[in-house]
């Protein structure tokens, strides 16, 4: 049983339900849970739920072959996503692996997010119903794959016994079902209710196709299921949710963690004009801040009724660092010995008396998601029942977490899952904390006598200051060379919180002191350093932190990629030389590395911009089974003005599903890669977090967007993910190209205004 | 009271006429396609259309549309250029969470509308008030250019 489950269990546990009840809904609670979507949230372009599937025409029950798939009598092929679509393109290709074995056209496939149901939705990787980790493709492609053969070979049954002609002698392709002897053809919907009589065959019995008898899978023929609603401004998130009766929060917020409310003057909030009422939300230690809610009728009402709150805070038990004390601190740290979290030979022996050695202390910030959706959830609590409107990532933990706030068992508390507009990690809350603040507030409306549904809305600045970032670290990294430039030792000494820490996640992801993802991508380093030395300080903070797209890779890539070419320019020799003798039994890495180089003209001379200092870089890091490598080329003038031009990057995740999602990933990966190196960073003044709004945490635009190649290395591997491996390597390969136009390091992240210096 | 057109409806406000466009749209008329991302025109998700101008809806007041027709991305489609662009966004697959693109656009049907042949750095300078954190960038950036060809 993995992670998400055994939490889910525990919480169950402590609390008055038992996962048996959660996991024990019936098929015919299923479908009148799918048939709440009347409501008017859906996903697909063509069997839009609301409109068609959900409504069959004529009365007649969809063929429900299994709990991935809905067939209509009107020829609708629903597929049940079990996974969030936040940006990935996991509905599309969720669609694309049912789709391929069903044989059906692509143009009758509609996607409809499946509810919170740990029995049949868990993902096996991470062991509960949950998407994250870029596992979506690597857990459902036999999964998925299976539920559409299954599907067909009962369609082709019902066929088969109303023609009278052996199930062998048929034919599905496009959406068609042949028999070509008698020239008889058929619809899915001709058949949905006759296949739905059908027996469900034995998951033996049910072959799957040869990938080289692939129409779909590895083609260009599934564009995006989601582009339509998202082009004509009909794509439901959980901002547009709008139900009969609704109230909108939006939050004042204690400005800093572990502060409490002292006082609150309601008076000029209750005088704004359509105000409905004021309501005091208990922070949760650890996980939510204090906040004062003002509910009204509309989103502008509610804000003016923030605004005009007067809230005296209690700061004594707050967080109240500065930025400056925590890289002090952490640097201090990182200077001294700490827990051992991998060991290779002997590094110390290593280190003790190399031809060239080289030390380095590397600086990461602390940095925000913000996805451009801002934190907001929709909560209809009544009596017996909770429901939550969300773009719900963690759907058995949060179904857990929002019974125990609110008093009902798991299976009260039924999550609709929405379009989710961006979460790069921060919608997965290893504490659910805006899920506990959510029901929390509708709690407490409650006890209020306000028995209405209440949509809290953040504003930018409260989704930016609400913390759960990517931790700060810091990296002391001491590497020596022989005088043949080979690496004699490497040790990497950190510092920075863990993510794992004080969360449900901690007995699982911490073993004997060190949570993995603080130190992976270096304590487990394909390269072949012979003696290797990683030591991890896990620093205590009451700030929260999580995972942010491609979680310890963000830090440990950037750490590790410009060491080693650092260490290649020490040796005297071009860095993909270099990596190539570290890197001799890693065939993946290397196809990438050589793929990189040949597309990007490595060794040949950049084209001149006058005026300007040219460079190239290259980083290849492995996540999430992934393998990438990106050449960037970047131009730098007097004033120290950097521009990524162009980058090229070599990618291979396995068996490509949909190659232009892939291409897709890289690119966003890449951009949002680049936004944090270039310009993003959340300081704290005194425990306040002083960034508010994307003035002053800048996000990318288009116009410092490089030009982007994506070349994706044939494979017939198990596919692994998409969604984060684009995102650490940019980083080091922008760095590894300003070195080489400019002859500087930049060690500490963001690069700001460093060039100019 | 403030009297506006919205997608061609006329409609009419008797709250706060300081209410920013947005929420007019969003909570008063119901029309959610238009965003809210930052509240203070750095993010472009609510971009509009007031007369024909591109504008963020986060900082217009309801009373500076008072008798202007106001655009949004549920009636783009009714106008040459919008469908050109929404035809070619769908053909070039460039959203990913799609939360910022009824604003990206309502911006390139602006730039398209006054500058049929727009270059890179026409594109630069139009869109850069509108964020996506996703970085779909590079297909934003292709699908403005498809749709320039469409249109031709």
């Amino acid at each position: 049983m993995g992670i998400l489950n055994r939490i889910a269990g525990q919480t169950a546990n402590a609390g008055d339900a038992t996962t048996g009840a959660l996991i024990n809904v019936s098929r015919r609670n299923f479908l009148q849970t799918t048939g709440g979507l009347a409501l008017g949230i859906c996903f697909g372009p063509v069997a839009c739920s609301t409109e068609k599937a959900a409504v069959p025409a004529a009365d007649i029950a969809p063929f429900v072959p299994n709990a991935f798939l809905r067939i209509g009598a009107d020829n609708s092929v629903t597929v049940i996503a079990k996974f969030l679509e936040m940006g990935q393109g996991t509905f599309t290709g969720l669609a694309t692996l049912a789709a391929e074995e069903l044989d059906a056209d692509w143009a009758q496939v509609a996607v409809e997010a499946a509810p919170a149901d740990a029995k049949k939705y868990t993902n096996a990787l991470l062991g509960g119903q949950g998407t994250g980790g870029s596992t979506a493709m690597a857990d459902s492609y036999l999964q998925m794959r299976t539920a559409g053969a299954s599907a067909r070979a009962m369609l082709v049954a019902a066929a088969a016994e109303q023609w009278k002609v052996p199930a062998g002698e048929i034919t599905v392709a496009k959406g068609v079902i042949r028999h070509a002897a008698s020239g008889k053809e058929a619809s899915f919907g001709q058949f949905a209710d006759a296949a739905a009589k059908q027996p469900v065959p034995a998951p033996e019995t049910i072959k799957l196709k040869d990938p080289k008898d692939f129409t779909l899978i590895g083609t260009t023929a599934t564009p995006r299921k989601d582009s339509q609603g998202k082009t004509d401004g009909s794509a439901m998130f959980t901002q547009d949710v709008k139900l009969p009766n609704m109230l909108v929060a939006v939050l004042a917020h204690a400005p800093k963690w572990g502060a409490t409310i002292k006082s609150v003057d309601e008076t000029a909030a209750r005088a704004v004009a359509g105000v409905v009422d004021v309501v005091k939300v208990d922070g949760v230690p650890g996980t939510t801040r204090a906040a004062v809610a003002v509910l009204a009728r509309n989103t502008w009402v509610a804000k003016q009724g923030r605004d005009a709150l007067v809230i005296e805070w209690d700061e004594s038990a707050a967080f109240a660092k500065s930025s400056n004390e925590i890289s002090k601190e952490f640097k201090a740290l990182a200077a001294k010995p700490g827990k051992v979290a991998a060991t290779r030979g002997d590094a110390s022996a290593g280190l003790k008396k190399p031809a060239k050695a080289i030390e380095a202390v590397y600086e990461f910030p602390y940095l925000s998601h913000a996805p451009m959706e801002p934190l907001n959830c929709v909560v209809d609590l009544k009596a017996d029942s909770c429901t939550i409107w969300n773009g719900e990532q963690f759907h058995t933990i949060d179904q857990m977490v929002a019974a125990g706030v609110v008093g009902l068992k798991p299976e009260q508390v039924t999550i609709k899952q929405v379009y989710a507009g961006g979460s790069f990690g921060r919608r997965a809350s290893s504490k659910s904390d805006f899920i506990v603040e959510a029901t929390t507030l509708a709690k407490a409306a409650r006890a209020k006598g306000i028995d209405a549904p209440i949509k809290m809305i953040w504003m930018r600045e409260d989704d930016m200051r609400g913390g759960y970032y990517r931790p700060a670290f810091v990296h002391a990294i001491k590497a020596g060379l022989d005088a043949e430039g080979r690496i004699t030792g490497w040790q990497s000494r950190l510092a920075g919180q863990s993510i794992a820490k004080g969360t449900p996640l901690e007995q699982y992801m911490i073993h004997d002191g060190i949570d993995h993802t603080s130190v992976e991508g270096i304590s487990d380093t394909r390269y072949a350093f012979e003696h290797l030395q990683v030591e991890l300080h896990s620093v205590d903070y009451p700030l929260p932190v999580l995972w942010w797209r491609s979680v310890g890779h963000t830090h440990s890539a950037y750490a590790m990629e410009t060491m080693i070419d650092e260490l290649a320019h020490a040796a005297g020799k071009d860095p993909i030389a270099f990596r190539r003798t570290l890197l001799e039994k890693q065939p993946r890495h290397l196809k990438v590395l050589e793929l990189a180089a040949e597309k990007s003209g490595w060794g040949t001379p950049l084209p001149e911009i006058a005026g300007k200092k040219r460079g190239r870089g290259i980083a290849v890091h492995e996540s999430f089974n992934t393998f990438v490598a990106e050449v960037a080329e970047v131009s730098i003038d007097a004033s120290g003005q950097l521009k990524v031009d162009r980058v090229v990057c070599a990618v291979d995740c396995g068996l490509a599903i949909n190659p232009d999602v892939i291409k897709a990933q890289m690119e966003g990966g890449i951009g949002f890669g680049l936004a944090a190196i270039l310009k993003s960073e959340i300081t704290f003044d005194k425990g306040a977090v002083v960034q508010g709004n994307f003035g002053d945490y800048p996000p990318l635009r288009i116009n410092e967007m490089p030009a982007i190649e994506v070349h994706i290395v044939p494979s017939a591997e198990k596919p692994s993910g998409v969604g984060e491996p684009g995102t650490p390597v940019i980083g080091p390969a922008v760095a590894n190209a300003v070195f080489a136009a400019l002859g500087k390091r930049i060690r500490k992240l963001p690069f700001g205004d460093q060039l100019s210096a | 009271m403030t009297e506006l057109s919205i997608n061609g409806v006329n409609k009419t406000h008797d709250g706060d006429p300081a209410m920013p466009l947005l929420w007019f749209i969003r909570d008063e008329v119901g029309l959610t396609g238009t965003k809210f991302g930052c509240g203070v025109a750095q993010c472009g998700a609510c971009t509009v259309h007031l007369d024909g101008n591109a504008v963020r809806a986060c900082v217009t007041p309801v009373a500076a549309a008072a008798g202007k027709n106001v655009v949004t991305i549920e009636n783009a489609i009714t106008d040459k250029v919008g469908a050109a662009v929404q035809a070619s966004w769908r053909k070039l697959d460039v959203v990913q969470c799609g939360y910022c693109q009824s604003g990206q656009m309502m911006s390139a049907v602006a730039l398209l509308t006054r500058n049929k042949t727009p270059n890179d750095a026409d594109i630069d300078a139009a869109m850069s008030g509108n964020v996506c954190r996703c970085a779909t960038y590079v297909r934003i950036r292709a699908a403005i250019h498809d749709a320039a060809k469409a249109l031709a």
